[in-house]
């Protein structure tokens, strides 16, 4: 498992040879000017499987994505999507991905059905015997719930129809891998949930390896087979979500006050370290708290201090608990 | 089927998709009307006025420079303007997303300008015929003429429109292009002759494509006599073809670097920005 920089040495460097692995990630770097974006950012994935890139604003998962789509140009490290490097990524290697873009006004004067048939037919000479290229034009407007919207514009769409159309968009070329870059940004509950069915369903249809970010804690438990915790430009925890929560709530906070002083302490042992506590102090202990984080807990704690710039502290907090 | 001849026809057919939505969508259409009726308004009114020195209308001789004007600003300001839009509403990223999709979508834009601007010289040329007597495309070589000019004056234009596009960050910055083709269309002999200027504005318009697109058309459409009142009294073919032959080269060669590293800097985020930068102007 990738815990951060550094925590996984790959043996082999051939790692395209192993054919299950879709997205090969290793020390990724990345600079803008002077600032650090991304310090070392590792991990795989394998066919079929759905990881989520979870982090608070700011955190590097856009820049990410899109060194993987091969729309930016990387510092340093090495990256292999489908066994290929994005920067010298051809138009065949190109037709094995989707990207779901985030969508504003693009193609609004087109109708929904002669949009996907005009870009599907991009990726007709890309068929192998594997997979058929494009997807059937009404059967994915069938699979993304568009079927009775197929002849009206996409400009005249609701924000969740539209955010269909992107995926579909995305799809029909029938990917191998598929990004989906904060995918429900703006969405209400109800199209949250169906845009959530949605991605089980293409899971469910084809093997394609989906690498999705979001800010959403509850969203990337939903979807993701394996989450990927990003802050301060690395990857500081992953895991599927039960692993990562129980992870995590193992450490417990003990709050205590003595002599009008208060005091803190992160410890896996709860019971062990207040029992030392009283060994020490005795009565001078008062107001004794102890407190198992839930996952949601320590990710709010993260963000929040990250926002207000005391990042480091509770990334190494996080890393500690991660080892 | 290769991939390319593939994204070629993808490309025309977006190209024709796209015409007919011009056809349907208030905006376009009034941008098809609008400067024809304009036009047509102000010839009818010059109908009656003589180009000096002749007995000939000025209005008859100023709708073939306005169908030349048509090409420049087509092949200029149309291409510009739909590079930054499409730029900024992300249709150009999609189309990076998109295999060969880069191609495609060139080959779609050279389609829609081509014949947004064909509809715009129709649009003037026919009525103009009944309009103005005067005017004759009665032999094929002025029909060849008018369609060589057309052809040359996009291939002159287009590419660089294309670099002005890529260059303008945002689609509220066209003005950085109109003004000067605004500038240019009064200074290029389009609604009086150009022998009426100052010898340095000659010299400065006859830099441009501009007068040379008006001069083409007008060889197409205006009896020989009518070259007496040109620079040098002749519709200099030669002349016409070297220079909006050089606007194309330039073009040609600059275009595909300044699109590329524009494509290049293409990403979502990138996208993301600039809307949020228009929607801040819009709230």
């Amino acid at each position: 498992m990738v815990v951060s920089a550094g925590a996984e040495t790959p043996t082999s460097t051939g790692s395209s040879t192993d054919r299950g692995t879709t997205l090969d990630v290793h020390d990724l770097r990345m600079r803008y000017g002077s600032t650090d974006v991304l310090t070392g950012v590792s991990f795989r994935a394998r066919r079929g499987e759905v990881l989520a890139l979870l982090g608070p604003n700011g955190a590097g998962k856009t820049t990410t994505i899109e060194i993987l789509e091969g729309f930016r140009m990387r510092s340093g490290g090495r990256v292999e999507v489908l066994g290929t490097d994005p920067a010298r990524g051809d138009e065949r290697w190109r037709s094995r991905l989707g990207v779901v873009l985030q969508s504003w006004r693009d193609h609004g004067r087109w109708r929904v059905r002669e949009l996907l048939a005009h870009l599907g037919s991009y990726y007709a000479p890309y068929s192998t015997e594997r997979t058929s290229r494009p997807w059937d034009v009404d059967e994915l407007i069938q699979v993304v719930g568009l079927t009775e919207h197929a002849d009206k514009k996409v400009g005249q769409l609701s924000g969740g129809q539209r955010r269909r159309v992107d995926v579909a968009i995305g799809i029909v070329g029938r990917p191998e891998v598929l990004f989906l870059d904060e995918p429900t940004a703006g969405f209400d509950p109800a199209a949250r949930r169906e845009f959530h069915d949605l991605v089980h369903r293409l899971t469910d249809i084809d093997d394609t390896t989906i690498l999705l970010t979001t800010h959403d804690l509850d969203e990337a438990e939903k979807l993701a087979d394996r989450i990927l915790i990003l802050a301060g430009g690395r990857i500081i925890a992953s895991g599927s979500a039960d692993e990562l929560s129980r992870r995590i709530s193992a450490d417990a906070e003990v709050r205590w006050s003595r002599g009008g002083t208060r005091f803190v302490h992160s410890t896996g042992d709860a019971t062990g370290f207040v029992r030392e506590l009283f060994a020490q102090h005795g009565e001078d202990v008062a107001d004794l708290e102890v407190r198992r984080a839930s996952l949601e807990d320590t990710y709010m704690t993260l963000v929040r201090d990250h926002e207000s710039g005391r990042a480091d502290g509770v990334t190494r907090a996080f890393e500690e608990v991660a080892r | 089927m290769s991939p390319m001849v593939v994204a070629a026809r993808a490309g025309l057919s977006r190209g024709r998709i796209e015409l007919r939505q011009s056809f349907t969508n208030a905006e376009t259409l009034w941008g098809y009307l609008f400067p024809t009726v304009v036009l047509l308004v102000v010839m009818f009114f010059l109908r009656g006025a003589k180009v000096p020195g002749t007995e000939f209308s000025l209005g008859a001789q100023t709708l073939p420079s306005t169908l030349g004007m048509t090409v420049a600003f087509g092949g200029l300001v149309t291409t510009a303007s739909i590079l930054t839009v499409e730029r900024e509403d992300g249709t150009l990223l999609r189309a990076k997303a998109t295999p060969n999709g880069m191609f495609g979508y060139l080959i779609s834009k050279i389609t829609l300008v081509s014949g947004m601007t064909l509809v715009s010289v129709v649009l003037l040329l026919v009525p103009g015929l009944f309009l103005f007597d005067a005017l004759a495309l009665d032999s094929a070589t002025a029909w060849l003429t008018l369609a060589g000019v057309m052809l040359v004056g996009m291939v002159a234009t287009m590419p660089v429109g294309a670099v002005f596009g890529s260059l303008l960050s945002n689609p509220r910055n066209m003005g950085l292009i109109m003004l000067p083709m605004m500038g240019l269309i009064a200074t290029s002999g389009i609604f009086y002759p150009i022998t009426a200027m100052p010898g340095w504005l000659q010299a400065v318009a006859q830099v441009f494509p501009i007068y040379w697109l008006g001069l083409g058309m007008r060889s197409a459409l205006l009896p020989e006599a009518m070259a007496a009142v040109e620079i040098g009294d002749s519709w200099r073919h030669l002349e016409t073809l070297l220079v909006l032959g050089g606007w194309a080269v330039a073009g040609l060669v600059l275009a595909p670097v300044v699109l590329r590293r524009m494509a290049r800097r293409e990403s979502g985020s990138s996208v993301a920005a600039r809307r949020e930068k228009a929607m801040q102007r819009v709230t």
